[in-house]
């Protein structure tokens, strides 16, 4: 055995399927001095790889999560690692019936070959399944199984062959080392490492390594119960690993899948069952492994009924191996990749699946590579995605709990979370609450999505706001969001924004620093304001923020509720080391109310003062002339100091007006009262992050903003390039020479009526859009075609899709079809690029 | 006054626990300045005598009766308890194997006195009339305990293999006491017994060949046959063999299978899970043929090879073929 | 015929066994427990001799509530009536076990009449004190065999095999009789789903009874010392026959 060496470029830590793939996929991209340490043997080290049940379902609604399972899934068969089985997903009431034809839209999405089955077709293909209390399934035949072990045994030899790794196993971190916010060693039984870069992929004690360093890597190993059940005759003749296909049993949250001779019966129906990484057993201590724990047995009892009511010949069978296997849960379900926010060079590659390993390990390398990765944005799974109330056990065991038993549920895509509500309240909260507000969690904000004080605008629009028949369709949202947008439009709302991030940068450095981090000339005379993407290296879109100039060497960024985190991480991680860049985040301090409409210029007259060059208090003149488009100034409002910014997200005259969150209150009370004759209205999140934004086609980052588009797709590319240099430049300057392989085009729909006679309105959740023939649309650079927002456009009696079309479908007038529940709807190409629909000359926000 | 030995044997044939036992208890009646005196039960065991006198045994007590001609727990129980009542020695030893514990614990039930078993050591500070003080093993030895024994007569067995014997020759009387054994102990003698044929199990075998995942197919398992049946041994495998349906569940070492204790164990593309070490962790040597160096089974092994068990295997065979001359 | 087989709630550790800081009880916060291995394939004789000659598989623990798993257990695999004999706190000593037992077997007997067999495990895993079984037939006049690889029944005694140096031993008790079993009598059984879910519904019913103290008393546990593991490397490759040879030879097993 080799010795200990004193220094590598990287060491990873945790030999499982992630930290294994992820030295091989290094070593590709020429890694060559690397070190992979375990503190278990190998090549079963004892965390969750060594009891995975290995199978992959590859249809996921999560475009992220699916193709970084696809990825995986090819590169298990490149290595020859993949056993196809097919595999049913089957439902025992008519709600799965209906998921799976959302099922059947997202697997049409991603290319993934599905068909639905009657009862009698999947008694044909299992033939031991009780079909008669099934109304159907769910049918993949490229659902597999694989071998993680030797997958992962096969990527660390590669980087071991090449000479770019040296591996030891039984060899247990002690400590991590960091000078200034630097990872600087790893100090191992084994002896002490210095490296540039460490990556913790440690499954489950992922938390307890990188707490080491001082970094949070907020997941809670989980209970999963699994049973191995044998030995049964049918499936012992088969004499394979798995001859039938893999039997999810949607509605139980269950599974059965076999494993040669006897049936693995696997749950997510059980309580969660949570464990602290500093609890779980060392190897030696363990009776099986550290991550096979005990059964408790009575959790288990509920679905080995209902595996027996599914498959009779599972009564008889002996259970040969019963564990509560851990897992890794973090609060929002999703991975934990990227550098760690705390600690420079230290990287997570933490809460992953066999599923969606070796994709997720080439993702992060490639992330480490070129600093960001190419294989797909981890937009979702970006480590730096959490607040700091996030990364809490409070938290963490809050809503993984709560979202443990719907590994396999039916989860709508605006469901909302029950628990850990109530985190952060804007000033606004008690005249929302008295409105009738139903509050939408926005990572921890209670926003008003609309206001039940708003239902009687309903009869006023009535013609306007649709009914929507299909409860699916209507869950999570209100006519009263589109009432709430044409009185608006009719007049004047105001808008709880408070979930904005605001970070001040200031100091004699800002100006070539915000330079180098934004696409947009930030030099601009102070009092304006600019919006501007942030580029990956690889010129995608990497942000999407506006920022105002509030003095020489003061900017204030401001950006959304969503990628707060991201955005900071992102700043700061560039951010110049010699003190000449100071960041504050003012998030905290600040509130904010957008007053919008054609009555918000008077409303605002109304409400505001300044003191003038005398000294007095005098009306503040918030006209066009004196306040124009995109400024900001610094104004009172029944005495409280405000800045009032004129701009809009959803195409109206007005203002996103700041205040210190302690005046909140007074100054969202004499707005309102200075517009009351107005009837002036609040307007909840509905008309601001859907209506008003798809009307006016506005892009949002994570949506249609995604790091696989660049500025050109995306419509947001502008006449002239700025000289100075910023991330992604390069790219940016290529892709403004090169034809644009997907365009961001606005789609309507021109009969929503179904199959059923009721008409349908898609969610907006990846629905593919194909061609008239049913055809997938893939561009030339293999992403496909689908809906990234969808919503209703009051003002323009239309439901509107936005969606990346290849050039050639492109076309204003051109017809397409999108699939929405396993049917499709006719669409047409209503805008190609960013020019809004409504009022396409911004008419109405400029005057 | 003394230290009882209680000799172990078969049919007259003494067992080598018995001599540790001798060591021990004149170790502890020197200790405790007192004399060890020895106890054979049956009269088949009489010539045992020398053995005892050659340990340091200063009285040999015979136990006799007409029933006496094999083991028997109960009638041993028995006629030993009578005999300790007699004598009222300050401490009883037996040996730690199957026999000696049930003796022991046969001893102690009719007595209605404790006995601690499987001790390692004793408190170097008992003299005979104080609590005495042990440290016994538990979980096989997995794990050790200290106890106390508070009883007018101290009955302990010994853990084998944790004394060295050690002669101390001295002359020695004889006593022979009949014993009055009721009807009720007499059913447990051995009735009859078969003698040992050919042929070894799992859990017997001096050397077992054993493989695992890496074998890949059930047919690959004949290169292990072949070592086996050189040596002796048989062949044993891992959980993942017998879930994949290579070999029958009665082969498996393990913590489910059989929990082996040979020679030597050759594990074979074994990368030695817990389930399976706990199997073969008794093994007095472990010889793990692999490729991957960092392998559990290979940190853990007093020995490896690192290499392919289907070139090394046949290899190893050929050798033994070849030294053979055959 | 009536079989009632002792069986005792044990942890199942891994390879290394933590102790409590106290030094008073196995750390048993991640570890699941089970039958005692000897006892586990003494419910699968019971159930077997059950199955060949009829009759009736009563288990019996004396433990904490928590026992009743491993009683399920027992009942899952074939066992029909379960008895928890509840205690507090620690283990009891071997004396105060086997009276326990006893009394409680007399009183089953006194309502339901004999058992023709008794099963014990000839030790248990964890305190591997290989005396209940002897003490409790004792006080029930029962004749007693340990160590048990074989039991047949033919007539109204029971015929037992066991393993020696020499060979195998048989012993032939009348029943009502006592039988340590050893493990290796059998390969037992695992519980079906249809056992377990079974095992729920039967009744467990609690005897509760006193015995005094006896004189054996557990001071502290402690771990054996470490024994450190050191490999030695062979050679690589089929090149290193001889030298596995050399070794065999070196062990004695290569004659």
């Amino acid at each position: 055995m080799s010795e200990f060496p004193s220094r590598a470029k990287c060491v990873v830590i945790g030999a499982g399927i992630v930290g294994n793939c992820l030295v091989g996929h290094l070593s590709k991209l020429g890694w060559t001095d690397m070190v992979l340490i375990d503190k278990g043997p190998l090549p079963n080290p004892g965390g969750s790889t060594g009891h995975a049940s290995n199978f992959i379902f590859p249809t996921d609604h999560n475009k992220e999560m699916a193709l970084l399972t696809l990825a995986s899934q090819k590169q298990y068969i490149d290595m020859g690692m993949n056993g196809t089985c097919g595999g049913i997903e089957v439902a025992r009431t008519p709600e799965r019936l209906e998921e799976f034809n959302r099922r059947m839209t997202s697997a049409k999405a991603w290319g993934i070959d599905s068909k639905l089955l009657t009862p009698a077709e999947i008694k044909e293909l299992v033939p031991f399944v009780n079909e008669k209390i099934l109304l159907g399934g769910f049918y993949t035949p490229s659902v597999s199984v694989v071998d993680s072990l030797q997958t992962g045994t096969l990527m660390r030899e590669s980087a071991v062959k090449a000479g770019h790794a040296k591996v030891f196993a039984n060899t247990e971190v002690l400590d991590l080392e960091v000078v200034n916010g630097t990872i600087k060693a790893v100090v191992t039984n084994k002896g002490r490492i210095e490296a540039e870069y460490v990556v913790v992929a440690c499954g489950v004690w992922s938390p307890r390594i990188a707490q080491m360093a001082g970094a949070n890597i907020p997941l809670t190993p989980a209970v999963h119960q699994m049973a191995d059940v044998g030995p049964i005759d049918v499936l012992q003749k088969t004499n394979a690993e798995v001859a039938f296909p893999i039997i999810r049993d949607m509605d139980t949250f269950c599974y059965e899948r076999q494993s040669t001779g006897s049936m693995e019966v696997g749950s997510y129906a059980h309580r969660a069952i949570f464990m602290h990484p500093d609890d779980i057993p060392s190897n030696e201590a363990s009776a099986l492994s550290p991550t096979e724990l005990p059964l408790t047995q009575d959790d288990f009892d509920p679905q080995m009924e209902q595996a027996i009511e599914l498959m009779e010949m599972l009564g008889d069978a002996e259970i040969k191996y019963a564990i509560n296997g851990l897992l890794s849960l973090t609060p929002d379900a999703m991975p934990v990749l990227g550098e760690t926010v705390e600690v420079r060079n230290l990287w997570s590659a933490a809460a992953v699946w066999i599923k969606e390993g070796p994709g997720i390990a080439q993702l992060v390398a490639e992330w480490m590579t070129y600093g960001y990765p190419h294989l797909c944005d981890p937009h979702s799974s970006d480590i730096s995605r959490f607040y700091p109330h996030e990364k809490t056990d409070h938290h963490i065991y809050a809503r993984c709990d709560e979202h443990f038993n719907k590994t396999y549920g039916i989860v709508h895509p605006r469901e909302q979370w029950g628990t850990q509500r109530d985190m952060r309240r804007s000033p606004f909260y008690p005249r929302e609450e008295a409105a009738g507000a139903t509050f939408f969690d926005a990572r921890g904000w209670e926003r008003p999505q609309w206001f039940a004080s708003n239902a009687k605008l309903v009869d006023k629009f009535k013609d306007q706001c649709e009914p929507r028949e299909s409860e699916w369709d209507g869950r999570w949202w209100s006519p009263i969001t589109n009432a709430e947008h044409l009185q608006m439009r009719e007049s004047v709302g105001m808008v709880d924004l408070t979930a904005f991030n605001e970070f001040d940068f200031t100091g004699p450095g800002v100006v070539q620093f915000l330079q180098y981090m934004c696409v947009n000339n930030v030099d601009v005379p102070v009092g304006r304001s600019v919006y501007t993407p942030l580029l990956t290296p690889g010129g995608g879109f990497r942000g999407d923020l506006t920022i105002m100039r509030l003095g020489n060497e003061h900017f204030r960024v401001i950006t959304g509720a969503f990628d707060g985190g991201r955005d900071k991480y992102w700043f700061t991680k560039y951010m110049p080391q010699d003190g000449s860049v100071v960041f504050t985040d003012m998030s905290g301090a600040l509130c904010t109310i957008g007053v919008w409409g054609p009555n918000a210029e008077k409303t605002m007259a109304k409400a505001t003062q300044n003191i003038n060059a005398e000294g007095k208090l005098v009306p503040f003149d918030v006209s066009q002339a004196n306040f124009p488009y995109g400024s900001v100034r610094d104004v009172l409002i029944d005495g409280v100091p405000a800045t009032m910014f004129r701009i809009s997200y959803v195409g109206e005259n007005g203002w996103e007006v700041y205040t210190k969150m302690e005046h909140g209150l007074r100054m969202w009370d004499s707005i309102a009262k200075a517009g009351e004759e107005f009837e002036i209205i609040p307007v909840g999140m509905g008309v601001y992050a859907v209506t008003g934004r798809i009307e006016k086609g506005y892009r949002l980052m994570g949506a249609e903003l995604e790091s696989e588009y660049n500025p050109v797709e995306a419509g947001l590319n502008r006449a002239k390039v700025k000289s100075a240099d910023f991330i992604g430049k390069a790219e940016y300057l290529k892709a403004r020479d090169e034809k644009p392989a997907a365009i961001m085009c606005t789609l309507e729909i021109i009969d929503h009526t179904s199959k059923a006679g009721i008409k349908r309105y898609p969610t907006g959740g990846n629905e593919p859009i194909l061609t008239k023939n049913g055809e997938r649309i893939v561009d030339s650079k293999g992403r496909v075609s689908r809906v990234t927002t969808a919503g209703a456009a009051p003002s323009l009696g239309k439901y509107l899709l936005l969606a990346y079309l290849t050039p050639e479908h492109a076309v204003e007038g051109n017809e397409l079809r999108v699939m929405y529940m396993n049917e499709l709807f006719p669409v047409r190409v209503a805008r190609v690029g960013s020019q809004p629909l409504f009022d396409p000359t911004d008419s109405r926000m400029k005057s | 006054m003394s230290v009882l030995a209680i000799i172990e044997h078969d049919r007259g044939t003494l067992t080598s626990a018995s001599l540790g036992v001798l060591t021990a208890a004149r170790n502890l009646a020197q200790q405790m300045n007192t004399t060890m005196e020895a106890l054979t039960i049956g009269a088949n065991a009489d010539a045992l005598r020398s053995v005892a006198a050659q340990y340091g045994a200063t009285v040999v007590h015979q136990a006799h009766h007409d029933a006496l001609t094999d083991f028997g727990p109960e009638a041993w129980g028995e006629a030993a308890a009578q005999i300790i009542t007699s004598l009222s020695p300050q401490l009883v030893m037996g040996s730690g194997t199957e026999r000696g514990h049930e003796v022991v614990a046969q001893i102690a039930a009719r007595l209605d006195l404790p006995a601690s078993m499987n001790c390692t050591e004793f408190d170097s500070s008992f003299d005979g009339t104080q609590p005495l003080k042990v440290v016994r093993a538990r979980w096989g030895g997995s794990l050790l305990e200290q106890a106390e024994v508070d009883a007018p007569i101290k009955i302990v067995t010994l853990a084998n293999h944790t004394v060295e014997p050690t002669e101390a020759p001295t002359t020695s009387t004889t006593n022979v006491i009949d014993v009055q054994l009721d009807a009720s102990v007499l059913h447990s003698i051995v009735r009859d017994r078969v003698e040992r044929v050919a042929g070894v199990t799992l859990a017997t075998a001096s050397v077992v060949v054993s493989g695992g995942r890496g074998v890949g197919s059930a047919e690959a398992f004949a290169p292990l046959e072949e070592l086996a049946a050189l040596l002796g041994g048989v062949v044993g495998c891992s959980r993942a063999v017998t879930n994949n349906g290579w070999r029958n569940h009665t082969d498996q070492v393990g913590q489910t299978g059989t929990r082996i204790a040979p020679d030597i164990y050759i594990a074979c593309g074994i990368s030695g899970a817990i389930q399976h070490w706990v199997g073969a962790m008794a093994s007095k040597n472990i010889l793990a043929i692999n490729l991957d160096q960092e392998a559990n089974i290979v940190t853990k092994s007093g020995y490896a090879v690192i290499g392919d068990l289907h070139k090394v295997v046949p290899a190893v065979s050929a050798e033994i073929r070849r030294r053979r001359g055959v | 015929m009536k079989i009632l087989v002792c069986v005792k709630r044990v942890p199942a550790p891994g390879a290394r066994i933590n102790i409590t800081d106290d030094g008073q009880q196995v750390d048993t916060a991640f570890l699941g427990f089970t039958v005692s291995p000897h006892e586990e394939c003494a419910v699968e004789a019971a159930v077997q001799l059950v199955e060949q000659h009829g009759g009736e598989v009563t288990v019996l623990t004396l433990g904490p509530a928590e026992a009743e798993e491993q009683l399920r257990t027992a009942v899952s695999v074939g066992a029909a009536k379960a008895v928890l004999v509840p205690i507090d706190g620690q283990d009891w000593d071997p004396q105060r076990t086997a009276s326990a037992i006893a009394s409680v077997v007399n009183e089953l007997e006194s309502a339901n009449g004999s058992f023709d067999l008794i099963l014990f495990g000839n030790e248990s895993a964890d305190s591997c004190g290989y005396q209940v079984g002897v003490r409790a037939a004792l006080k029930l006049a029962r004749p007693m065999v340990n160590g048990a690889k074989g039991i047949e029944i033919d007539g109204a005694s029971a015929k037992i095999r066991r393993e020696s140096d020499a060979g195998q031993d048989i012993y032939v008790l009348p029943m009502p009789a006592a039988v340590g079993v050893k493990e290796g009598i059998n390969l037992p059984r695992y519980p079906t789903m249809k056992g377990r879910l079974a095992s729920k519904k039967v009744d467990i019913s609690r005897s509760e009874t006193t015995a005094s103290v006896g004189g054996l008393k557990m001071i502290q546990l402690q771990r054996p010392p470490e024994r450190a593991s050191n490999t030695q490397i062979l050679g690589t490759g089929p090149e290193a026959a001889s030298a596995i040879v050399d070794l065999l030879e070196e062990l004695g097993v290569f004659k």
